[in-house]
């Protein structure tokens, strides 16, 4: 009877099981719509495997507890929607600061403020990138199927502690609340953050030639060490000096930008002889596909280009389009995120064009085939 | 089965058919093909008009939500008023039988799913009912695999009943060919 190993999964329930397969064992949350399943099923899961979850006070305090987690040496989550993201952003930029890998997951939902609880949007991707102050590095990854929900929180807690900072899962409410058929892997690598050598001299911001970032120990393993948001040197501790600030803000960055190859994913279809391209994340980026093998049976010379990391936006990536693309169509649920960026990367190569939807729904796959088509003829 | 075919299950915030969807979902997995489930929220899920939506298909399904729906189950007047109307001319709408509908010569079908459930079994299994009779006049799932995924979903205890239910809604889809 069994003719298969696909499993009708939840979007969010994906997450979790995602999550505990990359070995979180801790989630502190303050639950939100339409991220409120992934709190739901840690409370359920977490206790099963001697993990803890934690329901904070407010959004703030769960950001840092997740924090204060990790920094003991657990994996550790939190998840939530626009509202609480805001509130999340202060620790965020602490975490980034203090180098403490941990996984946010945000499920956009229409804004400003409280907006429209529980309908899908996507205008949050300037604020993943640049919600918190300071020139601080960050990685944003945008699932478009419960698959890649699955997935893609398993490659966010890797690049968390491959990397040592803060990964942003960047949901949508279509992707986490739909559920559709998946094959739940367990063949994917999982990756646990490098720990100091035991008997050798700590020192937790101190990089070893070689490696990526300097290792972590967790507090309750013996050593003593101090985080601070403030600028701190190879020992941690707060410091004024203007060439420690600059040396740690600038290996902060490159520790990323160093890397892109292994941080930057895209998906592409048609682009090698492509004139037109749509380019699209999350949910809309399924209404994209469906539109282009639409019009490629039509003969159009249409590709498309989902970015599955969104930031660092795939600028490498895009640029290569434009050897053949002359047009591209950006539809976003948001008033003109992403072209920005499709903007700046093509600068003047070729014609941006946005599509905005603000309603609180899905695009259908009509509305992105007129824009499109308005865009070919004119 | 090659193009996908869509459903969308309407009613009331309650009478379980997001549940319904779910199975429905669920079966055609069990029966190899891709399947994604996905509802309406917000207000609506609290009473109010609600929208369970089910896309089935051999092939990858790109879009997630329903095009054009196929198949359109409206269990209450609100339901029809708001989703079956407008889906008129593309897909068949099937009702409750105590939905009013002004224009019965369109190809609207009706059961009477919601006193069915009532009258012979319990007002709580006209989701089941009802997802019997969308599955077997729609003819998409195999009644092995929505049965076993229905028994999967049911609370222990509840298995026989539901199992009654599903053949009852299979009935009803059966009387409603017949009178074609």
């Amino acid at each position: 009877m069994e003719k298969n190993k696909m499993r009708l999964v939840q979007g969010n329930e994906a997450c979790v099981m995602g999550a505990l397969y990359a070995g979180m064992r801790f989630y502190a949350g303050y639950p939100i719509t339409p991220s409120s399943e992934i709190a739901e099923e840690s409370s359920i899961q977490l206790p099963k495997v001697g993990g803890k979850f934690i329901q904070m006070e407010d959004e703030i305090a769960s950001m840092a507890a997740a924090i204060g987690a990790s920094l003991a040496g657990k994996k550790a989550m939190t998840a939530t929607s626009g509202p609480g993201f805001s509130l999340k952003q202060e620790n965020i930029g602490f975490a980034c600061m203090a180098e403490v890998p941990v996984v946010i997951v945000n499920v956009m939902r229409m804004g400003p403020s409280t907006g429209l609880p529980t309908s899908p949007a996507q205008g949050d991707i300037m604020q993943a990138r640049w919600g918190t102050h300071g020139d601080h590095p960050i990685i944003v990854i945008t699932p478009t199927s419960v698959k890649e929900m699955y997935e893609f929180t398993i490659r966010a807690f890797n690049l968390a502690e491959k990397y040592r900072t803060p990964v942003i899962l960047l949901a949508d409410e279509v992707i986490a609340h739909m559920r559709e058929g998946v094959e739940i892997r367990t063949d994917i690598e999982v990756i646990d953050r490098a720990k100091p050598t035991p008997g050798e001299p700590y020192l937790p911001y101190q990089l070893k030639e070689g490696d990526i970032v300097p290792p972590l120990a967790s507090f309750g393993d013996g050593y003593r060490f101090h985080v601070t948001g403030l600028s701190h040197g190879e020992n941690g501790f707060p410091t004024n000096s203007v060439e420690i600030n600059n040396a740690l803000i600038r290996r902060l960055n490159s520790k990323i930008t160093d890397h892109l190859d292994d941080i930057v994913e895209v998906e592409e279809g048609y682009t090698s002889d492509a004139e037109f391209l749509i380019l699209s994340i999350g949910s809309t980026a399924r209404a994209a596909k469906s539109v282009v093998n639409t019009l490629r049976e039509q003969g159009i010379k249409i590709g498309y280009f989902i970015p599955k990391t969104v930031w660092p936006f795939p600028e490498k990536e895009l640029k290569e389009c434009f050897k053949t693309v002359k047009k591209v169509i950006v539809p976003e649920m948001n008033m003109g995120q992403i072209a920005l960026e499709v903007e700046r990367v093509a600068a003047g190569q070729a014609e941006v064009h946005r599509l905005n939807k603000v309603t609180g729904e899905l695009f259908t796959v009509a509305e992105i085939n007129d824009g499109v088509m308005a865009v070919i003829n004119k | 089965m090659g193009k996908r075919i869509e459903y969308q299950l309407t009613g009331s915030g309650g009478q379980g058919l997001i549940t319904a969807g779910i199975i429905l979902a669920e079966a055609a997995i069990l029966d190899g093909n891709n399947a994604i489930q996905s509802q309406s929220y917000g207000p609506e899920a609290r009473g109010g008009a609600s929208k369970a939506e089910v896309v089935i298909s051999k092939d990858v399904i790109d879009y997630p939500k329903t095009i054009s729906p196929d198949y359109i189950l409206c269990l209450t007047d609100e339901a029809y008023e708001k989703y079956g109307k407008e889906n008129h001319k593309n897909g068949i709408i099937m009702v409750d039988q105590s939905v009013s509908i002004e224009d019965n010569s369109n190809g609207v079908i009706k059961a009477p799913i919601l006193s069915t459930a009532s009258e012979q079994l319990k007002p709580i299994v006209a989701n089941i009912i009802a997802l019997g009779f969308i599955a077997s006049y729609s003819n998409v799932v195999t009644k092995d695999s929505l049965l076993r995924a229905l028994m999967d979903r049911v609370p222990k205890g509840t298995e026989e009943m539901n199992q009654k239910a599903l053949d009852l809604g299979y009935q009803l889809a059966e009387d409603a060919l017949n009178a074609k």
